[in-house]
């Protein structure tokens, strides 16, 4: 017995040792993307080259994506842009659907993937981390139509260097059951100071970046906190915000991060007011819930998604072929129409099956995005550009949205 | 014979011969593959968790920064979050080994002790069947008659009841149903165990039949329950997609775990997280050992 223990404890130290050593190394490397703090975004990643050329396709491609960004057709026959790509170029997509920017960064982390949507609150990380590395737009053909206001933005640039080719982008709404739900609710009070109308049926969206929907919402209510941007928050206003959410934790029926999970919610009577994305009002309209959603009068949060490369990705020609292919007048064009976003290539606003497609989600209406604040991780320099105070990072977030949760 | 004893031998009766003139090399030998899957796979992967506890991770990039701190354990400790959630997931799984243990053991002594030995096959398949399919298909299927408009409030609506909703309860319901199988058959193997001269014996001392359940067959069959337990006991604690199904807004530990390992990527808080289950079994097993009942297994 004190023979088996003893072999136990040697092998498990060793085991120990040898991880250690393997981390170490890659350490190293990654180090640099925390250590100094020369960009305005407050890290320097990791000193990265993008591809110079693009080589003969490698035979397929693994995505990471959000739902309804990649469809070849197995979720609505008519809705496939993958097909093409496939037969184009002889890529074959692999895609795997991530319910959160949290689960994106994981899944990147593991070096299995090429490509990755990633929403702002993913995207700084993975270029701190080193997962991604810089885009060569020349590659992407397609980058040049893309409207100016999304290029070079501080989510999918650090210095002037490009890391991505943006997607699209759009608002988290409120949803509602219009049975239940009546008058139509024009404001994020129907989820927060107004929540006990539908009390246990509320929900919201399973994630600490939820913590800014709060936030917006605090910045109209309660200006006297001054939040200037609801992904900066000081200790004050971030502990508003908490308490906002432990009192709406009262009335939630459930949180979702997995979309099938709300739209069943809905369709069930389950949830009948919450957060949503435009692409689960349209399958759950389609599913026959009665349901609608709004752009509250206070904004939203929202998200400007962005195209990136893996650093270690085996299949890079592929990688970029895929990004021009998905930022491609006619597949932007459906995404956009499918997820219920604005696209980002304006050539695709002449695409769209619905002529008013682009009017409608605002696709250059600057000022309606102004409304809409993007997903983006909060960290300790105040994004907001105050340097009096502190304000808490996703580490704190995260701890934070545990606690709400009880 | 003179003739073959000059014979040289073949190879495989050489090593027979060296195996049969060395036991502890034939000994390392058998044990070798086993002794590797459970030291190096399950011990060593367990050592290696524990030990990823003492570390920390960059809250912005996510990587793991390996300076040994005690922060983790700290943090489980002093933060209340952690505390209610731990004394939650044991409430949850000590009722659902309970309400596992009432249904089973009527159902085991049924099955052990009334029923003709061909339908007692019928039934042990019967009981099986669940097993056969997933826990995912069983766990939405709960969702789906708990929901709102679902099949429980249907059936309850003329009564002028409502069923749970989605919360503890219902985590609970859907625990007891998958872990019911895993508490009976051991009760069941524990019950049939039992001669039946006992019972008659019982019964020509003048023992009715609850006196005979009371005083023989139960303190019999205990062994057998607790052994059930630690089966439900243990994969409640450690349960969290049944809850994320059909708890609600409620979260366990298991949840908590996977938040901090797949969510936030701070795999180090996840494991020290990790480690509390772990004590608690650790703890279940000991008190398990205190009344005996690991001796009878």
């Amino acid at each position: 017995m004190t023979r088996t223990k003893l072999l136990a404890i040697t092998a498990a130290a060793l085991i120990a040792l040898t991880a250690c050593g393997d981390d170490g190394g890659d350490d190293a490397s990654a180090d640099g993307g925390d250590a100094g703090t020369s960009t305005d975004q407050g890290f320097t990643p990791p000193d990265l080259k993008a591809l110079d050329k693009l080589g003969e396709p490698e035979g397929e491609v693994n995505i990471v994506a959000w739902a309804g960004y990649v469809e070849d057709g197995s979720t609505d026959p008519a809705v496939d842009w993958v097909t093409p790509f496939e037969e184009e170029t002889g890529c074959q997509v692999n895609v795997k659907t991530a319910p959160t920017s949290d689960d994106m960064v994981n899944l990147m982390k593991t070096g299995q993937y090429d490509v990755v949507s990633a929403s702002g609150d993913a995207s700084l990380r993975l270029i701190a981390s080193g997962d991604v590395e810089p885009v060569n737009t020349d590659l992407v053909p397609n980058y040049a139509d893309v409207f100016e206001a999304l290029k070079m933005k501080p989510w999918n640039s650090v210095d002037g260097v490009a890391y991505g080719i943006p997607h699209g982008r759009g608002a988290n709404l409120l949803m509602y059951n219009t049975e239940v739900v009546s008058p139509a609710p024009d404001s994020w009070s129907a989820v927060f100071d107004d929540a006990s109308a539908n009390s246990g049926k509320v929900t919201a969206y399973d994630s600490p970046i939820y913590i800014a929907d709060a936030a917006v919402y605090l910045m109209a209510t309660q200006p006297d906190l001054g939040i200037e941007n609801p992904y900066a928050l000081d200790d004050e206003q971030f502990q508003a915000a908490v308490d906002l959410l432990k009192e709406q934790n009262a009335h939630i029926g459930e949180y979702w991060s997995d979309y099938t999970k709300e739209i069943q919610a809905f369709k069930n009577g389950d949830s009948v007011v919450g957060t949503t994305w435009q692409i689960i009002v349209n399958l759950a309209q389609a599913d026959k819930a009665k349901v609608d959603a709004v752009l509250p009068k206070e904004g939203a949060t929202g998200w400007s998604d962005t195209w990136m490369v893996a650093t270690k990705s085996e299949h890079k020609t592929c990688a970029y072929k895929w990004m021009d292919h998905i930022i491609s007048p006619t597949a932007n064009a459906q995404v956009a129409e499918w997820f219920g976003e604005a696209p980002s290539n304006s050539k695709s606003c002449a695409e769209t099956a619905d002529a008013k497609h682009c009017e409608t989600f605002h696709a250059d209406d600057e000022a309606y995005f102004d409304q809409v604040w993007y997903w983006t991780t909060p960290i300790s320099q105040c994004l907001d550009g105050r340097t009096d105070v502190q304000c808490k990072d996703y580490g704190d977030w995260t701890t934070a949205w545990q606690e709400i949760k009880g | 014979m003179s003739q073959r004893d000059t014979r040289q031998p073949s190879p495989a009766r050489r090593l027979s011969g060296v195996l049969h003139r060395h036991p502890v090399l034939r000994l390392t030998l058998l044990l070798a593959a086993p002794m590797l899957v459970l030291v190096v796979i399950y011990l060593g992967a367990l050592a290696v968790l524990l030990v990823s506890a003492f570390w920390t991770t960059d809250d912005f990039t996510g990587e793991i920064v390996h300076e040994a701190t005690f922060d983790n354990f700290r943090s489980i400790v002093t933060t209340e979050v952690y505390r209610t959630v731990t004394l939650r997931s044991i409430g949850v799984a000590a009722v659902v080994t309970l309400i596992c243990a009432v249904v089973a053991f009527p159902m085991a002594l049924f099955m052990a002790k009334v029923a003709s030995p061909r339908s007692r096959r019928v039934l042990v398949v019967l009981l099986l069947t669940p097993l056969w399919a997933s826990y995912l298909v069983k766990a939405y299927a709960w969702r789906a008659m708990l929901a709102g408009e679902g099949v429980v409030n249907w059936a309850l609506a003329p009564f002028g009841l409502a069923g749970p909703g989605f919360g503890l309860t219902a985590t609970v319901i859907v625990l007891t149903y998958l872990w019911l199988p895993f508490m009976v058959l051991p009760v069941y193997a524990g019950l049939e165990r039992l001669p039946d001269t006992m019972l008659e014996a019982s019964s020509d001392l003048g023992a009715k039949a609850g006196r005979t359940i009371r005083s023989v067959v139960v303190p019999l069959a205990f062994p057998a329950v607790v052994a059930g337990a630690i089966f439900t006991f243990s994969l409640s604690l450690g349960d969290y997609i049944a809850v994320q199904i059909v708890g609600g807004k409620s979260q366990l530990i298991g949840n908590l775990i996977q938040g901090n390992a797949g969510a936030a990527n701070n795999l180090p808080l996840a494991a020290a997280l990790a480690a509390v289950p772990i004590l608690i079994m650790v703890v279940f097993l000991l008190g398990v050992r205190r009344t005996g009942a690991l001796d009878n297994l």
